[in-house]
């Protein structure tokens, strides 16, 4: 069953200006390999090359962060929200 | 130019203030891609420093779903400088993560607060005006 991904704005531009997207997978790391397959251009925006999550990124299941989870190894039911937000700091 | 209703200005400064002698941060929404703030959120500064920021990651979020819910979107952030002047550091320009947002500073410097806001593109700092919507 897919999920629902809800994009920052700063994503929206390379998945067809689209707030939330449907995406395929049991986990976190399988959701975010289907929404790269869709939209090409996210390839690199969320995950590394080195297939780790960008530290200026941070990935929500529900109200819970992927980083206090299994990270992109987090198992999903099918019932959940997926929100990517870009990590905000500065001095 | 960033207009920002009083009511949001307000609680933007308060914020600003109840947070001394540490840096405050939050974010501004209104309708998405406009330059009108019309909706304050005081975010947590997981960062707890006079210095740096960081907006608490679980207030971001539900910020953003707020802002949804009421049809809007984040359209910038805001943080305060407890000593110096309204302008980004390296550190607000390196890690600023959105072209299309307003980048406010609130400025302790002075006895009266100083509010500037920036637009922030690929390393680049342009001042925009900032404009308080009469009550």
């Amino acid at each position: 069953m897919p999920v629902d991904v809800r994009l920052p704005t700063v994503l929206r531009q390379y998945a067809g200006g689209q707030s939330t997207v449907k995406a395929n997978g049991t986990t976190v790391r399988e959701v975010l390999d289907d929404l790269v397959l869709q939209f090409p251009q996210l390839q690199g925006q969320v995950v590394t090359e080195e297939g780790a999550l960008h530290k200026f990124v941070n990935v929500y299941v529900d109200d819970d962060d992927i980083r206090y989870l299994d990270k992109l190894d987090t198992l999903l039911s099918g019932a959940e929200t997926i929100s990517i937000l870009p990590a905000v700091a500065g001095g | 130019m960033l207009r920002l209703t009083a009511a949001a200005y307000a609680d933007m400064v308060a914020h600003c203030y109840d947070a001394l002698p540490l840096e405050a941060c939050g974010l501004l929404a209104g309708p998405a891609g406009s330059s009108h703030a019309l909706a304050c959120y005081r975010c947590g500064n997981v960062a707890a420093s006079s210095r740096v920021y960081t907006v608490d990651p679980l207030h971001h979020l539900r910020a953003d779903r707020d802002a949804e819910a009421h049809g809007h979107e984040v359209i910038g952030v805001f943080h305060s400088h407890t000593h110096t002047e309204p302008y980004p550091s390296p550190t607000d320009v390196a890690q600023a993560p959105d072209p299309d947002w307003h980048y406010v500073i609130v400025s302790f410097r002075d006895e009266v607060p100083m509010t500037r806001s920036y637009r922030i593109v690929e390393g680049q700092i342009t001042e925009e005006p900032v404009v308080v919507d009469a009550r």
